[in-house]
């Protein structure tokens, strides 16, 4: 029919279809997503913000915060050096076992966080394969911080390295020649040429490595112990409380957690809108 | 400084990219490495910058040994093909680049460095741009830039990596010849890269034909153009007319006209390949003369020049004849036409038993016109 109107709407079965599709996305995220944010904020200022304060000046929620940033300002570096180090290696050498380790770096986000902690305390734990020769020379991994920061550099190894890699091998390694036979050193190279044309990509990298540091939770709790104001970071606090039956106090620490999980996002946002181009792995320019 | 490069040999996984390379640059000239893609000449570039290493071989300057000086103390300048500019600098912080990374002690002061880098900018004809992105620039200026860049270090070799390859037309031809007169104002040494046969010829002082890792001829354009050494550089370079000719009783044969003595020694019969180029080709509408019946099948107007497309049974093929536009309407040539055509220049070369053909027993035919 619509031919012989000489326009080419959609029919209204279309049109229903489209709303009913975009109700249903815009319904799920409210009941899955914005609900529980909401609901986290609401709890945790359900007694006034007075209670909330006290909750935080606690020394178990100090300490918690304290360990979880700890946590993340080791984890996160190794990742940036690790991320950097292997894009480079991925897009600008040859070798072989290449595809090998491109699978490999995918790897913590295929498998399950508690298995990643259980590994660790199968190598490093007291009955584990090295647990009796550190337990001679005195070296606490598993139940203690070392064990911690393991955990966490294993689940957020991808993020950094991932961001970088598609976007050098689009990049190509030309400006960086460029750059030798003008006379630069390999540190100049890096620090003139590469680092210029990745750090957005780097820098969007990092927050995504950071937001997932602190908020990791399986891996963590294998290796923690639960060892109050010792071993216990910020989602393993939030744990604790609730299973001791202080939803208030839970909430309240859950509620700095969402409220890292907002900054990122806006963060995020951020980044993509101005450097969009950057980020985006860019189209070749040849070859 | 000549460069001299002997026996370089690079193969790439089961790939042969340069294979037994030997070759001569002599100071301040303007040399062209041309051939199709894969040829090696690109291979070539980047061992002469420093940014690829030949697997045995050797390249010296004077008494320098080239391969073993790094890319960064080379004093080469190269410009790539997508000329690889920093796209987080300006234009004037590109063109500035190589002299700030310098080490204090080497390093020019910063007037000394705006300084050059406003003639260079000058000298490129981009004075008004040192402010701008290279985003935001178009591809010759682009180029032009990349080429600034590379030479504010003052090099002593100059290379350029398919120069034109990523520009139109037009901008072509009008940087091109720009190129070479900022060449011979500089008296730089410099090797450029090309697959386009016509830049070669036009700008080099010599050109340097590539196929399958080796060179197969080196020589000034007009050599390589009226004197082809080899069927690849015969069929490369311009058009050509590949003939089929029959060796016999000590006469050279082709579509059964003899057109000489057999210039082979050895056997007597045997085949061999011929190549004439249209303009070569000398057509006549008279019955009379002695060559090969020919119909005229199509005419190309090409501006000034005429492809005239010709049916010649007795070879069993058709061939392309030039001549000038002005000439074929003299003659008043129509599609269709009988006509006789006499090669009047052919370029053989005899084949073996297994059908290669032997470059080195090259043999230049002028087949004398009837009377």
């Amino acid at each position: 029919m619509s031919g012989l109107r000489g326009t080419r709407r959609p029919s209204w079965r279309h049109r229903l279809l489209r709303g009913a599709l975009i109700a249903l996305v815009m319904a799920f995220m409210a009941v899955l997503v914005l609900l529980p944010l909401a609901a986290v904020f609401i709890e945790a200022l359900s007694k006034g913000a007075a209670a909330f304060m006290d909750v935080l000046a606690q020394p178990e929620t100090v300490s918690s915060i304290k360990l979880t940033l700890l946590v993340a300002v080791l984890a996160v570096p190794s990742n940036l050096v690790f991320g950097v180090a292997a894009a480079w290696a991925m897009t600008r050498f040859e070798f072989r076992g290449k595809a090998l380790l491109g699978a490999f770096i995918d790897l913590p986000f295929s498998v399950s966080p508690v298995v990643a902690g259980l590994v660790y305390v199968l190598l490093f734990g007291a009955q584990g394969w090295f647990g009796p020769w550190l337990s001679e020379h005195g070296v606490a991994i598993i139940f203690a911080v070392p064990g911690l920061v393991l955990a966490t550099v294993f689940i957020t190894l991808p993020f950094v390295a991932r961001e970088l890699i598609s976007l050098m091998q689009a990049q190509g390694s030309e400006e960086e020649e460029a750059a030798r036979t003008l006379g630069a050193s390999g540190w100049q190279m890096f620090f003139r040429v590469t680092l210029p044309n990745i750090r957005w990509a780097l820098l969007y990298g990092v927050l995504l490595c950071n937001a997932r540091a602190m908020g990791e939770f399986g891996a963590v709790s294998v290796v923690s112990g639960h060892i109050r104001g010792l071993t216990t970071t910020m989602p393993l606090e939030v744990e604790m409380r609730y299973n001791e039956y202080d939803y208030m106090g839970a909430f309240a620490v859950a509620s700095l957690l969402g409220l890292l999980a907002l900054l990122t996002l806006v963060v995020k946002a951020l980044l993509e809108w101005r450097y969009g181009d950057e980020l985006a792995a860019r189209a070749p320019r040849g070859h | 400084m000549t460069l001299e490069l002997s026996h370089l040999h690079r193969r790439y996984a089961g790939f042969a990219a340069l294979d037994d390379v030997s070759l001569r640059i002599e100071p301040g000239e303007f040399l062209a490495l041309l051939g199709p893609s894969g040829s090696g000449k690109t291979t070539l570039l980047r061992i002469l910058a420093g940014l690829d290493y030949p697997d045995s071989g050797s390249v010296r300057q004077h008494d320098r040994d080239l391969l073993a000086v790094d890319a960064r103390q080379r004093k080469v300048g190269l410009v790539f093909q997508h000329y690889a500019l920093f796209r987080h600098l300006t234009v004037s912080e590109n063109v500035a680049f190589g002299l700030r990374i310098r080490p204090r002690k080497s390093r020019p002061s910063r007037a000394e460095i705006n300084e050059r880098v406003e003639r260079l900018l000058k000298r490129v004809q981009l004075d008004d741009l040192g402010k701008r992105y290279t985003s935001q620039l178009s591809g010759g200026q682009r180029q032009r830039v990349a080429l600034a860049r590379a030479l504010a270090v003052e090099p002593d070799l100059l290379l350029l990596d398919e120069p034109f390859g990523a520009l139109d037309a037009q901008v072509r031809v009008a940087l091109r010849r720009w190129l070479r007169n900022l060449h011979e104002e500089l008296g730089l040494t410099s090797v450029f890269v090309t697959h386009d046969q016509e830049e070669a010829l036009e700008l080099a002082d010599r050109v340097a034909v590539m196929n399958r890792g080796r060179i197969e001829q080196i020589g000034t354009p007009e050599a390589i153009y009226q004197q082809p050494a080899t069927p690849f550089v015969c069929e490369f370079i311009g058009k050509t007319n590949k003939i089929p000719l029959q060796r016999a009783n000590g006469v050279l044969t082709g579509g059964q006209r003899p057109l000489g003595a057999d210039p082979w020694p050895g056997n007597a019969v045997g085949s061999a390949i011929g190549y004439v180029r249209p303009e070569h080709l000398l057509v006549s509408a008279e019955p009379a003369v002695d060559g090969w019946a020919a119909q005229l099948r199509h005419i190309y107007l090409a501006g000034g020049v005429a492809h005239l497309e010709l049916d010649v049974p007795a070879l069993g093929q058709v061939l392309e004849a030039d001549m000038s536009s002005d000439e074929v309407a003299r003659r008043g040539l129509q599609p269709g036409q009988s006509l006789v055509v006499q090669p009047r220049l052919i370029t053989a070369f005899p084949l073996d038993a297994q059908g290669e053909a032997d470059a080195a027993a090259r043999h230049v035919l002028q087949p004398q016109a009837a009377p």
